[in-house]
């Protein structure tokens, strides 16, 4: 473990420029792919030029390439963690440092989080240290059922953390969007309708098709934003919209940008995956989906993926009566994709998500329940979610070609006593340092003898 | 964030050592009959007095298991021995069984004590958590110590099912919430399903008040154009209060009071101070108010910032009931650090891992086991069963109930948990689970898992489908 604790842990602040990325073998150690397979012992993992090369227990090293002794050690692709709010808050409760509800906006739709995004922030350099190298950042609903539009980021120490902006519009058609919508699910039906048919119809007379936009991208890729916005679009008076929101929804109702729905209840989730029958480009996924294991094979026909937290077991809502901890494992056994991701308490974060996992492996083994194997709580929490996020193949996971997101642990990474020693993004070893670790190191010692604490650095 | 207020609370360690034996009240069981538990102290009949008797429970072995005994004693291939609602004996693989003990197979398995949530809110704001059931904050006043928690606790929060399955709690202390300075009065709890809460109170627990510094009573009440808006206007508050309550204390026969009446028991040691707040400054501001009316703190409750005064708090015997890694949704907790627990139990000072959430209650064992780790990661090595004791008897002393629970131990109440493997481990849930002796979980057996009566025909009714 020595072996790998002494990194360049000195770089606290960002890097402005981009930092050149490392090739590195790690030899001997204990790998899990994320592909959903068993961890495979002794194995070793190649990097180079910021890209995974191998991995597995057949690989050598290529000759003259630097190689880290990794026995006693994991070594996985890094966490993806699904709808958070790393680099939108600093505190919760200060509402000048919270960007991430804007309830009071004249848009819904519209409301795109890549500018805002914030790497700096705290929880950016609390996650990385926990190892979730890349997140989907979503904005919460305001002032709308439409949140707005949420990005991809890799969790890097530089201010490149936006790779994917605008990679889905976020909507939420349960409790909170009936609420939102004015008091009832009946309004948030109503209002979504009305939307994404005003996107459609936008998108006709502003000749936006979506042959001459963005059809043809492939999923991850960035989707344009400002081109789509024609000034020459006349609108008849009858619309809900502003002009900027129904521009935002050009790309959904045409399918080229994802739609999350935020549903929980069996009933819901059956209304959202109907949804597709009066629209069909759209390309949906749903999140929460408490509920979704007694509708798990409609939810595997419609071939929708779930973004679902493992743990919520207790009937918070009446649109969660059903909540049970097997809801991820049926949902999967029924072959539905299933990606843990939510934060239910004021304690839950993304460093939390093998957590999530970890008990979906206990719950194996307790009669009558539902869990998943280690190597699809693994995959659950990496390649998985990355996936979702229109990334397969390419983050979370531990493939020819794929993005050299490493995580080196010092035990199981799904054993609450584990933790990262080295964390890498796209080949570069990223700092662990941020102001928690500063914090634990001045008061190791509460010695003020000499002189107090504040001078200790 | 939640949508509730954060609470806080403690005991100091010497304090409810006294309470406890001066209350301590065993339940206990024999063969098929339910015996009334002792009663109250002598003298005043009790208000609201606990119904609880213990479940007919059989003699009953476990054999072959690791035992954490929740003191810091570990025991390989051990065996606990309990019958009549009490331990009997805990020892290693040569202590002898008596004739018609039922054996458990504990081989590969690990037991504890029941586990003990110090902080809860099940059944105060219950699931649904709808508004009608947001019963855990009387923010009317800035002071109200008349209010009891009792009085809100809906037996029927599925809460307290998934507490017992996943989490292994049998004891549990539910609060008032941290909207005012002073929140009124606790209950302990059994964690056994009951019509009533009085079937659920812990016989004999001493009662505790929950108070609040900080944000929350500030924000609640100067949000309302009155007193407290600041933490000077905090302390006010809470100083000109406690001068009221000193005054009622030194009358010969003062008139009923409910809130004087808490307040006083408070200053006469009958009642426990179980105080919600966050920031070092401000945990030594309240350990000098008490000081200054005589009173004690028992634990400081969330104390995310207490690895910067740990030995304060270690010489004024105060504990502090901490979560593993919960940080930042407030400012008050913008300095909290994971190795909060690890830097507090190196100073020698009280560690109590505490839920304050319907979920967290349910991994109070994982969350140990994560401070645990946190601690080893700084060089810091706390044994498995000392981390153990963070979760039952240093509860248990904070609640001034470990003369009778949160140990196994000869005599104390067979509150037990049977875990499938190292409970500190993430990948052990509880196997069987028995309070005053009496199972009341099996993992093995679905008709072992108790069912509120509002999941009653409900779709998944109670996660047991």
């Amino acid at each position: 473990m020595k072996r790998l604790l002494s990194i360049a842990a000195s770089a606290m602040a960002i890097a402005a420029s981009p930092v050149a990325a490392q090739d590195i073998a790690i030899t001997g150690a204990t790998v899990a792919t994320g592909d959903g397979s068993d961890p495979i012992t002794n194995a070793t993992v190649v990097v180079q030029g910021g890209r995974v090369v191998a991995a597995g227990s057949g690989v050598t090293a290529p000759a003259g390439m630097p190689v880290v002794d990794g026995s006693g050690m994991w070594v996985t692709p890094g966490i993806f963690a699904s709808i958070t709010n790393l680099g939108l808050v600093d505190v919760d409760a200060v509402a000048d440092s919270n960007d991430v509800n804007a309830s009071d906006s004249p848009f819904g739709a519209a409301l795109d989080v890549s500018p805002v995004i914030n790497p700096n922030a705290q929880d950016f350099g609390y996650s990385r240290a926990g190892g979730v190298t890349r997140a989907s950042v979503t904005p919460g609903a305001g002032a709308s059922i439409f949140a707005g539009q949420g990005a991809i980021v890799d969790l890097g120490a530089d201010y490149d953390a936006v790779r994917h902006p605008r990679a889905f519009q976020y909507v939420e058609m349960g409790e909170r969007g009936a609420w939102l919508a004015g008091g009832s699910l009946t309004s948030a039906h109503a209002l979504l309708r009305n939307a994404l048919q005003e996107a459609g119809s936008f998108g006709d007379a502003a000749e936006l098709s979506s042959s001459r936009q963005t059809r043809g991208n492939r999923p991850g890729e960035t989707i344009g934003l400002d081109s789509r916005f024609s000034p020459g679009a006349d609108r008849s008076g009858d619309v809900l919209l502003t002009r900027f929101d129904a521009a935002a929804l050009v790309p959904v109702v045409n399918g080229e940008q994802k739609i999350y729905i935020e549903v929980e209840r069996a009933s819901d989730i059956l209304s959202a995956l109907s949804l597709k029958d009066e629209f069909p480009a759209l390309d949906m996924v749903l999140v929460g989906a408490a509920e979704g294991w007694m509708v798990a094979d409609r939810i595997a026909a419609a071939g929708v993926p779930v973004i679902a937290a493992a743990l919520r077991d207790l009937p918070v809502s009446f649109e969660q009566l059903a909540a049970t901890q097997s809801n991820v494992g049926r949902m999967v056994d029924a072959g539905v994709t299933v990606a843990i991701g939510g934060y239910d308490s004021s304690g839950d974060h993304p460093r939390n998500l093998p957590q999530q996992a970890g008990n979906m492996v206990a719950l194996n083994r307790v009669p009558g329940a539902t869990g998943l194997t280690w190597g699809e709580a693994f995959a659950a929490i990496t390649s998985i979610p990355a996936a979702v996020a229109g990334l397969e193949g390419r983050v979370g996971i531990l493939a020819t070609g794929a993005h050299g997101d490493l995580v080196v642990w010092d035990g199981d990474p799904l054993e609450t006593s584990s933790a990262p020693v080295r964390v890498y993004i796209d080949g570069v070893e990223q700092p662990l340092t941020n102001h928690q670790t500063r914090l634990r190191d001045r008061y190791r010692s509460l010695d003020e003898s000499q002189l107090p604490r504040a001078y200790e650095r | 964030m939640t949508g509730r207020f954060f609470n806080r609370g403690g005991p100091s360690a010497l304090f409810l050592s006294a309470a406890a034996l001066a209350l301590t009240g065993c339940a206990s069981a024999s063969g098929s009959e339910r015996p009334a538990t002792s009663a109250a102290p002598s003298g005043v009949e009790e208000p609201y007095a606990s119904t609880y008797e213990a479940y007919p429970g059989v003699p009953t072995a476990i054999v072959g298991a690791t035992i954490y005994d929740g003191a810091g004693g570990r025991i390989d291939n051990g065996v606990v021995l309990f019958s009549d609602g009490e331990v009997v004996g805990v020892g290693g693989a040569d202590l002898a069984i008596p004739a018609g003990y039922t054996r458990v197979d504990g081989t590969g398995r690990f037991v504890t004590p029941g586990i003990i949530d110090i902080h809860s809110h099940l059944g105060d704001y219950p699931t649904p958590s709808v508004d009608a059931h947001s019963d855990g904050n009387e923010a009317t006043d800035p002071t109200t110590p008349e209010v009891w928690a009792e009085h809100s606790v809906w037996p029927q929060d599925p809460g307290f099912s998934r507490a017992l399955a996943n989490g292994g709690i049998t004891s549990l202390m539910v609060l008032p919430g941290s909207a005012n300075l002073m929140g009124g009065r606790s209950v302990t709890l059994k964690n056994v399903p009951s019509r009533t809460v009085q079937g659920m109170k812990f016989p004999g627990a001493p009662y505790s008040m929950k108070m609040a510094c900080g944000e929350n009573p500030k924000r609640v009440y100067g949000g309302r154009g009155r007193a407290p808006s600041t933490r000077m206007g905090n302390f006010a508050v809470n100083r000109e209060t406690w001068i009221k309550a000193q005054e009622y204390a030194a009358e010969e026969e003062p008139d009923r009071d409910l809130a004087m009446e808490t307040l006083a028991g408070v200053l006469n040691g009958d009642i426990l101070i179980q105080n919600h707040c966050y920031r070092a400054d401000e945990m030594a501001l309240v350990m000098s108010m008490a000081d200054e009316f005589g009173y004690q703190v028992t634990a400081f409750h969330h104390a995310v910032e207490s690895y910067k005064i740990a030995d304060l708090l270690r010489d004024n015997g105060v504990c502090s009931a901490v979560w593993a890694d919960w940080y930042g949704f407030k400012m008050e907790a913008y300095d909290a650090i994971p190795e909060n627990a690890a830097l507090i139990h190196n100073q020698g000072a009280c560690v109590v891992i505490h839920s304050d959430d319907e979920n967290g209650i349910q991994r109070l064992n994982q969350e140990a086991a994560k401070a645990q780790a946190d601690g080893r990661r700084m060089g810091i090595e706390i044994a498995d069963a000392d981390v153990i004791s963070w979760i039952t008897l240093n509860a248990a002393r904070a609640m001034g109930i470990d003369a009778m629970t949160g140990s196994l131990e000869a005599g104390k109440m067979a509150d037990v948990v049977l875990w499938n493997g190292d409970p500190l481990s993430i990948y052990s849930r509880p196997e069987m689970v028995w309070i005053d002796g009496a199972m009341m979980y099996d993992m093995n057996d679905p008709a072992m898992r108790p069912v509120s009566d509002f999941e009653l025909g409900q779709p998944g009714e109670g996660d047991v489908k």
